[in-house]
């Protein structure tokens, strides 16, 4: 055998069994779900048969499953960009301090490493009325008229997303920041020498060498905010993603659907058009932010 | 030869041993129930007793949190992992019956007769699905007005005298309230929590008092729809909109709110006497449910024990005797003490009725009702939505009462179909 | 510095002071929080005007708490995974960085592709089939979806092309078994990478909710956030209780920051750097 054949051999024999693990815990899996999608397969039924695209018709026109995807997007739409212009501006706030850099970072990533599910029951304490919650109890002492947060229809979608912008904010400023820190100073200083005020160095050095970074981030961040789940599961009462359905997720709705009314087929259904969704605003950004970056060059 | 004979001789006993291990090798079958600390604990115990008396069974209890109880059985029982003995809230079991979860309870242990001698009058139709009975309970639930005889001092009222009428308990509730210098609510008069008791107390107490069934005999026909129905929808929401006496999700919950002695009243079941009895800071009081136009109405349950399809000989031979064990009287007393549900015998009940707390879910259960419910979770969530949709979105109540009375005879219709 | 410049300066210590206190109070309300008992929880003030360990007690050595043994399951599941992650994905990275056969990069694909699979949609068919394999209620079930990680394989296989190729040719002629070679010589060269990748599994499944909250429906068999999540129930919330569970659940993720805050901070800048 050949040294090179040798080689191949070893590779596979290495690959075996993640390979193993990717087909029958990823690829089949997903094969399942879409094949499944088109049965009635519910657990409180002993047989299922193919029903076509019936559970996409029904998801697609159930008006909660509309209602959750809309503030799925909403979710998506309104909370990635903060993120990443909150965190972009703090990493630039970041790179300008000389001293407790690192302490200042290092409180910031906090909320990314505890428990989703911990800091939600946190924050569910905070946002109570009154007289329980502390945030109202604090506006009660300025003279301030009482928020509802969590129990109204209008502000509760934002007091949970809020909470998923406090816990991602850590993370996108340390990304931000490591790569402004690999910006070449000595381009920012010819710049300055040339006579370049802040701004345009930011417009037109920092931003677009930090354009990559951030097309990553946007993408990863509206995949996470897309997937919204747990916080919804934990702040809203009884995990049912109200009131009146004005918090509940698309991810919310699946796992509903599947583990508490056990119509596996529909959710499978629901959960492919999720998937869908995810594909198509990831495609999206990734043109919109090539256009971009070829503007620009 | 000899040798053979010996070995043919040896043979024979050893598998006659084995026969009798076999044969005397203990039962063991499996009882679920939701993990409810009091109510674990006395199992425990009663296990051992059961155990104690019937020495070739064994019983293992597993637990589930109540929020994933139905997910786990629905998930187990189509795959042959459930128990042999479940306990069930009675609004589940049509949907149990009708998923052939469960099966019928063997004529000769448990009788159509058995149960009338031996049960409060409203189990027998709430287990009986096509002539056959499916369930029994050891104990029952029933609704009461729990109240806060310290708030009731501080706000000038007589701890000793709780309201008795609708009209009263809307009075109090008004009284019993505090606000901040905001006008923000931070004394509840009255828990306003449909997504705990509120929905049964609405559909089998107000819907009543105010001259509406809420369903029709048969228990398939939403029938609340009517003016009578929405006075009494009207006064639900009246406390909550124009008195302000109490909100849903005031300080997370209703039961929350009163242990934390920010609620002065609250209509509780009798599960919740043991948690109060806990508390020691605690001064309550407890009476039957306020009264409106002269009629009494009350709301029972009850959990209740069946047997899962599929369990047969042995296993269900010993399943039925832990059902009977389950049912008889010295459990039922044991219930009461340790977990605070009444009996489901009402001859054993009445043994307790000088005790003033037992006294007062007794007498509730006289004129209580029982909803067959066919979708536990999504017809309580009916009743919440149609609450947040007035008091949050400003809907009429007309509107949303017959959009909601829709909506539930719709659930009916695709489970009866 | 010109007073402009020390003025804006001042200004950027001020926002990012203020934005401090915002990332730590909720920390510092639960902390605060956990130390009240049922009464003094629903007190005002911020400081427990009698503060007490009773929670702590009742959630840790209180004969009918489940929490330890949550917490018990939690470590099980959080250290498995890591490991085989760490073990797998290096293997996984190396064969891709080093190795060249057909199907390469066809498999490579595949692997990266899978990071596009939304669990919500993976959960359904693992559910049916950890039931057809009585996975339920096990560590095994609870861990099988994390025993790889595509996210891992990416970064190992970056920080494997960096290795240079004589090492591991001279470890060949040495007559060096090719399991061998990567346990002895690849592997303690990409340690701080392999250091990187490991905190960032153990915290990942440390936290993670959404399977384990499926899977495990005995109380016996949570992992923390499951049995957080399920704090609240029939018998009211118990805040107090809950913001104890809170606490407890972070404390060993706040230790493992403080002693490792430097991978972390690299590994999460890199996950941006090399994507």
């Amino acid at each position: 055998m050949t040294l090179a054949k040798k080689k191949a051999m070893t590779a596979y024999v290495f690959l075996a069994f993640p390979l193993v693990f990717f087909v029958g815990v990823r690829f089949g899996p997903m094969l399942y779900a879409m094949i499944r999608s088109l049965t009635d397969w519910s657990l409180l039924r002993k047989t299922n048969q193919f029903i076509g695209f019936d559970n996409f018709k029904a998801v697609l026109t159930d008006p909660v499953f509309l209602k959750s995807l809309g503030n799925t997007l909403r979710y998506a739409i309104v909370g990635a960009p903060i993120v990443i212009a909150l965190s972009l501006g703090i990493a630039l706030l970041l790179n300008r301090i000389i001293h407790a850099r690192g302490l200042f970072r290092l409180i910031y990533i906090l909320p990314y490493i505890t428990p989703m599910v911990a800091v939600s029951w946190v924050w569910r304490w905070m946002y109570q009325t009154p007289p329980m919650g502390i945030l109202n109890a604090m506006f009660s002492a300025l003279g301030l008229p009482a928020v509802e947060f969590l129990i109204s229809p209008d502000q509760a979608l934002y007091s949970i997303l809020a909470v998923n912008i406090w816990v991602e904010l850590g993370y996108c400023t340390t990304v931000f920041l490591a790569g402004i820190q690999t910006i070449p100073m000595d381009c920012v200083e010819a710049a300055k020498i040339d006579g370049a005020s802040e701004r345009q160095i930011f417009v037109r050095i920092i931003l677009p060498l930090l354009m990559p970074i951030t097309l990553f981030l946007m993408i990863m961040q509206g995949i996470q905010f897309l997937r919204i789940f747990t916080p919804i599961y934990n702040m809203s009462s009884q995990a049912m993603g109200g009131p009146l359905d004005s918090t509940k997720s698309a991810a919310l709705y699946i796992y509903q659907m599947a583990f508490t009314k056990f119509e596996m087929g529909r959710a499978s259904a629901a959960s492919l058009v999720l998937f869908a969704i995810i594909m198509v605003v990831t495609l999206l950004q990734l043109r919109i932010f090539d256009k971009k970056a070829n503007n620009q060059e | 030869m000899k040798r053979l004979k010996v070995l043919g001789m040896t043979l024979a006993a050893t598998m006659l041993l084995a026969a009798q291990a076999v044969s005397a090798a203990p039962v063991t079958i499996t009882y679920w129930q939701y993990f409810y600390q009091s109510k674990v604990d006395l199992m425990n115990d009663l296990i051992k007793q059961f155990e104690a008396k019937n020495p070739g069974i064994k019983v293992d209890q597993v637990t589930f949190p109540y929020e994933s109880y139905n997910q786990k059985v629905a998930a187990s029982i189509p795959a042959g992992e459930g128990p042999d003995v479940i306990n069930l809230y009675s609004g589940w079991l049509p949907m149990y019956v009708k998923a052939e979860y469960i099966q019928p309870l063997p004529k000769s242990s448990f009788g159509a007769s058995d149960m009338k001698a031996n049960f409060y009058s409203f189990v027998s139709p709430a287990v009986n699905f096509g002539g056959k009975l499916y369930s029994a309970p050891t104990a029952v639930r029933t609704l009461a007005l729990i109240w806060n005889k310290k708030l009731f001092k501080e706000a000038g009222l007589d701890p000793e005298k709780p309201p008795r009428t609708l009209d009263e308990l809307a009075d109090y509730a008004r009284k019993l309230s505090k606000y901040d210098a905001q006008g923000n609510l931070i004394q509840a008069g009255l828990t306003m929590q449909p997504n705990g008791q509120g929905h049964n107390w609405i559909r089998d107490v107000l819907f009543r008092q105010f001259g509406a069934a809420p369903y029709d005999a048969t228990g398939r026909k939403v029938t609340y729809a009517t003016p009578q129905g929405i006075a009494a929808m009207q006064w639900y929401m009246d406390r909550i909109v124009k008195d302000k006496v109490g909100y849903p999700n005031f300080m997370t919950d209703d039961v929350t709110a009163f242990k934390a002695q920010k609620a002065a009243m609250t209509i509780d079941g009798s599960f919740r006497v043991a948690t109060l009895k806990a508390m020691k800071d605690l001064d309550w009081g407890i009476a039957e449910l306020p009264t409106h136009n002269g009629i009494k109405s009350n709301f029972a349950s009850f959990w209740t024990n069946s047997i899962v399809s599929g369990v047969k000989g042995k296993q269900l031979d010993a399943s039925v005797k832990f059902l009977q064990f389950l049912t008889s009287p010295e459990v039922m007393e044991q219930w009461l003490a340790k977990v605070g549900e009444l009996p489901a015998n009402p001859k054993i009940a009445a043994a307790h009725k000088d005790d003033p707390i037992i006294n007062v879910f007794m007498k509730g259960l006289d004129y209580a009702h029982v909803t067959a419910f066919v979708d536990e979770a999504g017809q309580r969530n009916l009743f919440v939505d149609m609450i947040d949709e007035i008091n949050l979105k400003g809907a009429k109540v007309e509107d949303v009462l017959k959009r909601t009375a829709v909506a539930e005879q719709k659930i009916f219709d695709d489970f009866w179909k | 510095m010109t007073v402009d410049k020390r003025i804006g300066l001042g200004i950027a210590y001020a926002i990012l002071s203020l934005l401090s206190v915002v990332m730590i109070f909720p920390f510092l309300w639960m902390l605060l929080s956990s130390f009240k008992d049922a009464t003094q929880i629903f007190q005002p003030g911020l400081f427990p005007s009698d503060p007490t360990f009773e929670n702590y007690i009742a959630i840790l050595f209180s004969g009918n708490s489940r929490f330890p043994r949550w917490f018990l399951n939690s470590a099980i599941v959080a250290t498995c995974t890591t490991a085989s992650v760490l073990f797998f994905d290096s293997l996984l990275g190396y064969t891709l960085a080093k190795f060249e056969f057909p199907g390469k990069k066809i498999i490579f694909l595949l692997v990266i592709s899978t990071l596009m699979i939304p669990t919500e949609m993976l959960v359904i068919p693992w559910y049916a089939m950890s039931r057809a394999m009585k996975w339920g209620n096990t560590y095994w079930g609870i861990m099988f979806p994390g025993m790889i990680s595509a996210f891992g394989v990416f970064l190992m296989r970056q920080f494997m092309t960096s290795i240079p190729n004589d090492l591991i040719d001279a470890a060949r002629i040495d007559g060096m078994g090719e399991l061998r070679i990567f346990m002895k010589i690849v592997l303690p060269l990409v340690s701080p990478a392999l250091a990187t990748l490991a905190i960032f599994n153990f915290i990942g499944n440390w936290n993670a909710f959404l399977w384990p909250l499926i899977i495990a429906s005995k109380p016996r068999m949570f992992t923390l956030p499951v049995g957080l999540a399920n704090f609240s129930g029939e018998a009211g919330s118990d805040w107090h209780l809950i913001m104890t569970g809170a606490t407890v659940a972070m404390v060993p993720l706040i230790i493992l920051f403080l002693i490792f805050q430097k991978q972390i901070v690299r590994g999460i800048a890199m996950t941006g750097l090399k994507g």
